[in-house]
Parts: structure tokens; sequence; C-alpha cells
């Protein structure tokens, strides 16, 4: 793959920037640039919209066979993690066992390598998830 | 719109066909209905033809030309296309085909499904298959398709209780048919130990609880039901072909534990064939996943949420049972060649409306329900068949 199709994705990966509808405010993520509840009243309308990479577990796997550009990742853990400000996201959930992991457990975004694309091919980062330590200690 | 029957209906063995290229599965099943319709290659208007990813299987596209080509129809020059609705491919393209012969545009149609997945290795089939999720925003991130079929089943055993045991009764249910059925991928019954201690795929989900890579491919000829008496004795009428679509990533949807795309295409079906679950006597479920089969008996109807996992446990599910549930085998134990399973779901139905399921017969079928989905459940396309 050549380096803009990951380029073009940089500010939502890295920096967890989604979009918001000022007509009804609901926060999307990844980006939209129409709000499915409010179709052409929104067009043109969205908003830039931060997330705060905070989030507790909907759902998780552990997965044990990969797609492609996983194979030294497995066994890895992979979750739905909904936020705060409303999205759920799709992400590996890193730096714990799997054993440990469970449904409503409150984690936090990092920023990590996630694939790369063979040996030459360049590296692409986003996020994942870890144990958001200081809630689970409250 | 005028009511469309099929009159005629074929299918491949499922499984690995190492001897078999694309085409010539596709061809074979393409014959078959044909043959069983009576009529000829010449007689066919248009072809609508199921199929996933041959661009990304076998490097093949210009799918629909190359199945007309081989098919002997270059030269009637009829138009013929290639259908895609990822999983669903198959019964994508049957509602094409019925769209066109209800519309009154043309009366003789061929739909076809096919896929050839053996010709690559697990790991990029693997990849391959998970394109029927969002590639940037789910895959990207490192889930497979199964992952997100296992994030489905950890949440509902969350939400319900349900346990691995229960969820295993659906694939020991589909080998116990698909031992029935000659055309099976899997002809070899197993038990619940065989479902929980097979290899792990993605937790919860076994090898066991997730539908085989197959090749194969299945073929029905459509008429309008008026003339459908002049080519069979026994046409069986589409009563109705519905199609729902929702957000393609399971994390846009509210609920992980039910698919409104499936519960408003079947209300939809429902209503046009004017039927209830009650008067259904078999099904055809989309069990890519036991979780999926689960969903989708739940919100068409058949079980309430959280209990579907009853019905297979009081036994209602076998073929001689109260609700004979994919008496082909299903995708589990069948075949899932991804554009051909819609179609041959049908063409079970078919078979066993006419009576000729040999074995797995149901008896007295008279209705029955086929129910394709594409992606995580993300588009669910029903079909009702019926006597006429
Ligand atoms: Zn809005």
């Amino acid at each position: 793959m050549v380096v803009p199709r990951f380029w073009r994705e940089r500010r939502h990966r890295y920096s967890l920037i989604g979009t918001r509808c000022p007509v009804c405010g609901t926060v999307y993520f990844p980006p939209r640039n129409v709000c499915p509840k409010c179709g052409r009243k929104s067009l043109g309308k969205m908003e830039e919209f931060q997330l705060s990479g905070k989030g507790k577990i909907y759902s998780y796997t552990i997965v044990h066979q990969n797609v492609l550009g996983y194979k030294y990742q497995k066994p890895y853990i992979m979750a739905i993690i909904e936020t705060p400000e409303g999205p759920k996201i799709t992400a590996q959930i890193v730096d714990i066992e799997p054993e440990e992991v469970h449904i409503g457990m409150p984690v936090r975004a990092v920023f990590r390598r996630i694939t790369e694309d063979g040996k030459a091919g360049i590296i692409q980062y986003g996020y994942k998830f870890v144990p958001d330590w200081e809630e689970l200690e409250k | 719109m005028r009511d469309v029957a099929i009159i005629g209906a074929g299918e491949t063995k499922y499984g690995e066909h190492w001897d078999k290229s694309l085409r010539d599965l596709a061809v074979e099943a393409g014959l078959k209905a044909l043959e069983d319709a009576g009529i000829y290659a010449e007689d066919i208007q248009a072809i609508f033809g199921g199929n996933m990813s041959a661009g990304s299987f076998v490097g093949q596209d210009h799918v629909g030309a190359l199945m007309a080509d081989f098919a002997g129809l270059a030269e009637t020059m009829i138009p013929a296309m290639r259908i895609e609705s990822a999983c669903a491919s198959g019964a994508a393209a049957l509602h094409a085909g019925y769209m066109a012969v209800a519309s009154g545009l043309y009366d003789i149609v061929l739909v076809g499904g096919v896929e050839k997945m053996t010709d690559l290795p697990g790991d990029m089939v693997t990849d391959i298959l998970a394109g029927a999720a969002d590639r940037e925003w789910e895959v990207f991130f490192g889930a497979t398709f199964p992952a997100l079929g296992a994030m489905m089943a950890r949440r509902y055993m969350y939400e319900f209780g349900m346990t691995r045991e229960q969820m295993a009764l659906f694939p020991v249910i589909a080998h116990k048919h698909g031992a029935l059925n000659p055309d099976a991928h899997f002809q070899r019954e197993i038990t619940v130990d065989t479902v929980l201690n097979s290899a792990m795929v993605a937790d919860p989900l076994t090898i066991m609880n997730c539908s085989p890579v197959s090749d194969g491919a299945a073929a029905v000829v459509l008429a309008p039901a008026e003339i459908a008496r002049k080519y069979t004795d026994s046409p069986i009428k589409i009563s109705a072909s519905t199609f729902a679509n929702e957000y393609i990533s399971l994390h846009s949807r509210e609920s992980l534990v039910r698919s409104v795309s499936t519960i408003e295409a079947g209300k939809k079906a429902y209503k046009m064939a004017k039927k209830e679950p009650k008067d259904i006597d078999l099904v055809e479920i989309h069990d890519a996943f036991s979780i999926i089969a689960i969903i989708g008996l739940e919100d068409l109807g058949f079980a309430k949420k959280g209990e579907a996992h009853k019905l297979a446990e009081e036994g209602q599910l076998y073929y001689d049972g109260d609700l004979p549930y994919n008496p082909s085998g299903g995708l589990k134990a069948k075949g899932h060649p991804v554009g051909a399973t819609g179609v041959g779901q049908v063409v079970e139905i078919v078979k066993q409306l006419r009576n000729e399921a040999g074995k797995r017969q149901v008896e007295d079928a008279k209705v029955g329900l086929a129910h394709n989905v594409g992606g995580t459940m993300t588009s669910s396309i029903i079909h009702i068949l019926e006597v006429m």
C-alpha cells in the first residue's frame, strides 16, 4: 500500500479525532461527513471532536487466528470500547494478560505501533488501549 | 409486479474442490439448474451471479461475463452481472433476479452464486473475509471476521447468561444434518465436547463454532409464476424477497445482541408473504458463526430474545422436530462458499418443498424461509418460498 492511505487518517488514528453533529449533538468516531440521524441538515456542518481516550470494555475476544500483518502479535486481545463521549471503538487491549480482561473494565487509549506493511513497507501507528489503573484502583 | 417462481435448481457438492476452478463450479451448478428446469441455455434472458471476492480469491473479476461465456452463452450476448453483498452475495443476486422477473423486464432468468476459496492459504482467506467488515476501523486494528463474531457472542453470553455448552448445540445439530446430506462439506456427526475442545479461533468461538472455507456453486432458474407450469410440475413460488442493511461496523451499533437488519427484513418478508413465524415449516438460517444463527432465530420471531438455545436443548431444531433448522447442514456442515451460500440455502428449500431431500426430508414441508446475512449481520436478506 502507498503512504497516502495511512497518512490521510493520521489525525484520527493518532489523536482520536472524530466528528460531532452540531444539529443533534451526537459524537461520531470514526469521523462522518453526514450525521445518520440528521441527514442533509448536518451536511457541511460536522465539527471535529477529540475524544478523551477514556472508556470501558463493552466486549472482547482473544484472537488466535490473525489477519495478515498480525502473525507475531497473536494471541492478542481485541475489544470494543465504549467511551463516555458516546462512540464505541474497536481496538486492541495491551499491557495485560488475557485472563484479566473483563467486560466493564476501565481502559485508556495509548499511541502504539499497529502493524507494518511487510519488511520494506511503512510502519503504521494508531491507538491501542491499556487498563486504566487510576480508575481500577478507585 | 408479477409473481415469480423457481422452475429449476441445482448445485455442486460443497467442499475442497482441488480439481475444479471458479468457472468449472459456476457452470456445473448453472447447467444442473437448466437441466432441472428442462430448458436450454439459449432460453436464458439474463444472468445474476452472486460472488463475494473472486477478484481476491483467484484474481478474477468480471465474473458475470466469464460465467455466461463458459456456460456457452457468449454468442447470445445476454446481460450477465456479478452481484456483491459479502456473505449475502448469493441472496442479493436472487433479490436482483427476482426484481428483474417481477418487473416484467425479463421472463427467464438464471441466478447463480459461486465462490472458489481454497486456492489460497488460510491466513490470506481470513484477511479477504475480513473485508466484509470495516477494513479501516475494525480490520486495520487487528479484528478478524471471527473476532467480530466472538465479540457478539461474548456480549450475548454476558447479557443473557448463555453458556459455551449451550452455544455448542448449534454446530452439533448442523453436523447431524450434514451427515444426511451427500452434497455437504462435512458429513460426520460431532458432539458438544468436539465443539468445546476444538482449536480456539477467537475466544469464545472454537473452529467448530465457525463455518468452514468451502468451494461451491448453486443456481436457480426464475420465471413468471403464471407460466411456471409450462416448465415444471412443481414450481416453487417466491412469496417474499426482502433486503435490509445497517451500520457496517459492530462498534457503530447500539446493540451487539440483536440484528436490526434481520428484524427489518424479516418483518417486511412476513408482510409480503402474508405469513407469520408459525406458518414456516423449515428454515435455513445463516450460521457462519453459531451466535449469528442464535440471533437470527430470535430476530425472525422463532424464539424470545436470549432463549434460542432452548429450541436446541428441546430438540426442536432437528429436521424431524417442530422447527426444522438448516436441514442441509447449514453453513457450518454443508459449507460456506460465501457467494454461493444464499442461493444454496434456497436450492435446499426447493428440494425440501418438492419432497426431494432424501434422508433429511422434512415432513409436509410447504413453506420455507432462507436467511442470508452479509458481514456481522450488516446486510440481511430473507426469502420465503412456498409450494404453488
Ligand atoms: Zn445529528
